[in-house]
């Protein structure tokens, strides 16, 4: 397990990640466009886009699991893409990912979920890792739900056990995947509020990809806006609220029409009609 | 007509990609064995899985495939008032050559198409994908203790049906039949051989064992991460293992009986 010196920046820069020039396609997809972006350390950032605009595919990069086909991806001062198998699974300990699905084990109950990370990198003695599962299940508020199978779990359950699997390791960052996508009300406000008590009592910096303007834009620290491939915009989610950008201000409105068409390219209505 | 040589050149350079990736598979999961080995705990659940769940089938079919070889040899062997040999006709046909092929291919159908559904699900619902980003490799966690559970598996449960079978053969040829009893084991005793016969069923065997297993799991890891993806794969590894089964028994017994 890390030590809290270990966790503490290599260099000691305000800036956890920075991404420069980032290009990245899919087959002919373009998804990135030159996207320069900083994630400042201890924040809560979050990065906001519509369906499809490579939110998830970000984290990807970031995490390592995809490479870049230009610009450089770098946290805590380490190329990512650059980073040999072993320093990538070190780097990889220091980061928590929660998925949107939660990705929990399914043969594994909650409990032996949230002692994986903490079995497969720690000798630590069983009486120990109880401990600690403990106290990360105690944190999400899940402590009773140990022995439930993830099949058992409702979704916003799995989630929090997810983001206790997340933390088991005391991570120094950790990036969420849609994470309020399918809750119901009061899941969601657990979760808004787990992730912002989580990053503050824990000194963590969090990564936030998401759709969901309001409840993201409650908790960030600041926000960027990714679409077609370029940052449309970024600021606080106060300055956000007041762009000038039309296009930053139908996404963040959640208004049908804008830049962004309601209507998908077609043919002229009346002639598509009469031509039947 | 341009058309048609087009997609078949880009079948082609699929069907060449999806070869070298499986080998490039072949070889990360190889390389993470030692990784298992130091963990016996993940093996013997796999073991279990794969190996003993697939036991009542091997030994319902092997039962059934001796007692048919024993009616079916009896009624021509009588002919010739050969049927005291009938324990070397059942015996020959099932370990050289049914107890490794159709252990093959119900060992595909049982253990290998469930090993590719449940690592196909397994990266659909991002399972893999989460190991990763814990810093855990799928393939040395997830991968390699079910490919070295495959290949363990399949030789003793080709051992097993044809066991069962030369019983089944015993129970049909001497219970119901009236062979001499002792012919039929004594026969089976002077005429098959150690080397030539039992040890090149068991080559046979772990052949198979090696391939179907290897093409599930790679099917499973390879897979498009979605529930038709996931079926499409299982379907693959079914057929793909028959195949592979079929075409290696020929090869195998032109190279082992083919002189």
């Amino acid at each position: 397990m890390q030590s809290s010196t270990e966790k503490t920046a290599i260099n000691g820069s305000e800036t956890l990640v920075k991404i420069r020039g980032l290009h990245y396609a899919r087959g002919d997809r373009v998804i990135f466009d030159g996207v320069d972006l900083d994630i400042p350390r201890g924040k809560l950032t979050a990065i906001m886009g519509p369906s499809g605009s490579g939110k998830t595919t970000l984290l990807r990069l970031i995490g390592g699991q995809l490479a870049p086909d230009q610009g450089s991806i770098e946290v805590d001062g380490l190329r990512v893409h650059e980073l040999g198998r072993t320093d990538l699974y070190g780097l990889r300990r220091r980061i928590g990912m929660l998925f949107q699905s939660g990705a929990l084990l399914t043969d594994l109950t909650v409990f032996d979920n949230v002692a994986f990370p903490l079995r497969e990198h720690t000798d630590l003695p069983e009486a120990m890792i109880r401990d600690l599962v403990l106290m990360k299940l105690q944190a999400v508020g899940l402590r009773g739900a140990r022995d439930l199978q993830p099949s058992e779990l409702s979704g916003g359950m799995a989630r929090r056990v997810a983001l206790a699997r997340a933390i088991a390791l005391d991570p120094m960052m950790i990036m969420y995947d849609e994470p309020f996508t399918g809750q119901d009300p009061i899941s969601m406000g657990v979760l808004v509020q787990l992730i912002r008590l989580l990053n503050d009592a824990l000194g963590l910096t969090s990564i936030i990809v998401s759709h969901d303007v309001k409840e993201t834009a409650a908790i960030s620290d600041y926000v960027y806006v990714i679409s077609e491939g370029k940052v449309i915009g970024q600021g606080t989610p106060e300055a956000l609220g007041k762009t000038d950008s039309d296009l930053v201000n139908q996404f963040m409105q959640g208004l049908p029409d804008g830049p962004v068409p309601f209507h998908y390219p077609a043919p002229d209505y009346m002639e598509d009609l009469l031509n039947a | 007509m341009l058309e048609w040589i087009r997609g078949l050149g880009r079948s082609g350079f699929s069907f060449f990609q999806t070869l070298g990736r499986s080998n490039l598979f072949l070889l990360k999961m190889l390389a993470g064995i030692p990784s298992v080995l130091v963990r016996p705990r993940l093996l013997i659940a796999q073991l279990f899985s794969v190996g003993v769940l697939s036991l009542p089938i091997i030994v319902v079919s092997g039962a059934f495939v001796g007692m048919v070889l024993a009616l079916q040899g009896y009624n021509t062997l009588v002919d010739f008032g050969a049927e005291e040999s009938l324990g070397v006709v059942v015996a020959l046909s099932i370990v050289r050559e049914l107890g490794p092929v159709v252990t093959g291919l119900l060992f595909a159908g049982r253990a290998g198409s469930a090993l590719t559904a449940e690592i196909g699900l397994m990266k659909a619902t991002e399972q893999l994908a989460g190991m990763e980003m814990m810093a855990v490799d799928p393939i040395h966690r997830v991968i390699a203790p079910r490919f070295i559970a495959g290949f363990i598996s399949m030789p003793l449960l080709a051992a097993i049906f044809s066991a069962v079978g030369i019983y089944g053969g015993y129970f049909v040829g001497v219970g119901l039949l009236g062979v001499d009893e002792g012919a039929y084991w004594a026969q089976m005793q002077s005429k098959v051989d150690l080397y030539d016969d039992v040890y090149n069923g068991v080559i046979k065997s772990v052949v198979f064992g090696f391939v179907a297993t290897w093409i599930a799991v790679f099917e499973g890891y390879d897979t498009v991460p979605t529930s038709e993806g996931v079926s499409r794969s299982t379907t693959r590894t079914v057929v793909y293992s028959a195949f592979a089964v079929l075409g290696l028994d020929f090869v195998l017994t032109a190279l082992m009986f083919g002189d």
